[in-house]
């Protein structure tokens, strides 16, 4: 087991911007993260949520900025297996003939040779990450016959499977089952004890309190960085979703 | 008396094997059926149907040119197909012109330009059999030049079957996790070529792109496992060549679309009859269906 360095930063993201063809998605962004922090990226639609975790995961290039994962750059964080994306159940096709199983089994792609023929050692991996989500009845039961909350849970094992230190999620609570919300939300505590970061995007604001020891609010750029307490308030979200009040977002008990 | 023997089975299929046009015909087309069946599933998959029939559309000219200048024709045909895929892409992020429509415009305009290029040149090109194909008239060389590429594509699917498969479920994770997308797109794209070359020689250019997908869809159709859904695919593809050509040499068809005609009717019968995603879901009435 790699000892960890609480003091130095996972992630440090510096003045990122991205552009899509000359279009602007997301600007003088920064972000800092240690190991063991549970951060909460929050905007409306097209803020730029998307656009950072792309970023951040290299499958878009940044035109300006710097992007440091555990000090290296986003290449060799690639190629170690740093980081784990769990997307949105929009974001992949359910109806892909592909099993519980060898989507887990995807974690480990990376680390494998180029036939991707699982070791005794990637079995077991997956074998234990599909036991942590709960789905063990499910091996080979295709993704198409999956819940909402299976399904996320499924990609959440992947994500263990990978053994990365750092997990982006993508709306990891939306349309899910209570049962499953119960679940991620235990490994989210396990995952901070272990001393993994996670960045998450949510719209739900009752989760950013309850989890996110920092905020991050964006509206293509950030509007406002910190921890939770400080920086969650009503006039902060407000200006992130452009001038619509909180209680709206927020249901008017709150 | 012809209409006698016509009726047993066993000479149904054994009278044709005597021609040796026959024997070339039905080996050469399970061939092409297995290689194009098995880049089906990806293509299916991938949702590169309209890809499938832009590059082996603009392949036209790129036949037409290396005829004419006595080079392999799959060598012509391989840089056309490709350079229809950068022009597209070049086009797609240089203007406001949606993504269908350029596609459709560049594969057009390659393909007219192999047309044109035809009646210039008047060598012994046979157009007929490049637009609808000639697995009955496979020269020698055509079928050296066949088998090369299809084991080529075949090795290099079966190399990176795996990544493949992750690049058309999930293309972030495969690059979050290291993997080369860019290379892998690429390598689906020569693939893509390489299989339209091959495929064209069954059934032509212009139905070439049946091969590309109907088999891959009918297999969709009836598993939820991406290696069965492969090996139903190249299955399908096969068995349909062999209906096809037969079909044509008993009733004086045109081969190549009976070949695609076969697989139509495969299609089709899934679409009705697959236990699970068909129409009347046959396992309903067998097991009773959840």
């Amino acid at each position: 087991m790699e000892t960890i360095n609480y003091q130095n930063f996972r992630i440090e993201a510096e003045n990122i911007c991205v552009d899509y063809n000359g279009k602007v998605a997301l600007y003088d962004a920064n972000l800092r993260l240690k190991p063991g922090q549970i951060c909460g990226l929050v905007g409306m639609n097209g803020a730029g949520k998307t656009t950072f975790f792309n970023a951040l995961t290299g499958f878009v290039n940044i035109s300006k900025g710097k992007i440091r994962i555990n000090g290296e750059s986003v290449r060799s964080a690639q190629k170690d297996q740093t980081i784990a994306y769990v997307p949105q159940n929009e974001g992949i096709d359910s109806q892909f003939p592909i099993s519980v199983w060898d989507v887990v089994m995807m974690g480990r792609y990376g680390s494998m040779n180029i036939f991707r023929s699982p070791r005794e050692s990637d079995v077991q991996a997956v074998k234990d990450a599909i036991e942590r989500v709960d789905l063990t009845d499910h091996l080979s039961t295709p993704i198409g016959n999956l819940s909402g909350g299976q399904r996320k849970r499924t990609f959440l094992a992947r994500a263990i499977a990978q053994r990365a230190s750092i997990l982006l999620l993508d709306e990891p609570f939306s349309g899910v089952d209570i049962r499953t919300e119960k679940l991620i939300s235990e490994l989210f505590i396990q995952f901070k004890n272990e001393g993994k970061t996670i960045l998450l995007s949510t719209h739900d604001m009752i989760h950013v309190r309850e989890f996110c020891d920092l905020v991050l609010l964006i509206n293509k750029t950030v509007v406002a960085y910190g921890e939770t307490s400080e920086v969650f308030t009503p006039e902060n979200i407000t200006t992130t979703f452009g001038g619509i009040s909180p209680d709206f977002l927020f249901g008017p008990e709150s | 008396m012809e209409f006698c023997s016509f009726l047993t089975l066993d000479s149904f299929i054994t009278d044709p094997l005597t021609h040796d046009f026959m024997r070339k015909a039905l080996l050469m087309s399970s061939l092409v059926a297995a290689v194009c069946g098995f880049l089906s599933s990806y293509l299916t998959l991938k949702g590169w149907a309209l890809m499938g029939d832009a590059v082996s559309h603009s392949v036209m000219p790129g036949v037409v040119v290396a005829y004419a200048l006595g080079l392999p024709f799959s060598l012509g045909a391989f840089i056309f197909g490709v350079g229809s895929v950068a022009l597209i892409g070049f086009i797609k992020q240089k203007s406001r012109v949606k993504e269908d429509t350029v596609i459709g415009l560049v594969f057009t305009g390659f393909f007219a330009l192999g047309i044109v290029l035809v009646s210039k040149i008047k060598s012994n090109i046979d157009l007929h059999s490049i637009l609808f194909g000639s697995p009955l008239g496979i020269s020698l060389s055509d079928v050296k030049q066949t088998i090369l590429i299809s084991l080529l594509v075949v090795i290099l699917l079966s190399i990176f079957r795996k990544d493949l498969m992750l690049y058309c479920f999930d293309p972030r994770h495969a690059k979050t996790v290291g993997i080369n997308v860019f290379f892998l797109h690429y390598l689906l794209l020569t693939c893509l070529s390489l299989a339209a070359v091959v495929g064209l020689q069954s059934v032509g250019i212009i139905l070439v792109v049946a091969m590309l997908i109907t088999p891959g869809a009918t297999a969709y159709l009836l598993t939820d496992k991406f290696d069965n859904m492969t090996l139903i695919s190249v299955l399908s593809a096969i068995i349909s060549s062999l209906i096809g050509i037969y079909v044509s040499f008993w009733f004086d068809l045109e081969t190549g679309g009976s070949i695609v005609l076969a697989q139509t009717f495969i299609f089709l019968f899934a679409f009705l009859f697959a236990p699970r995603y068909g129409i009347f879901k046959l396992r309903k009435l067998f097991v009773g269906y959840k």
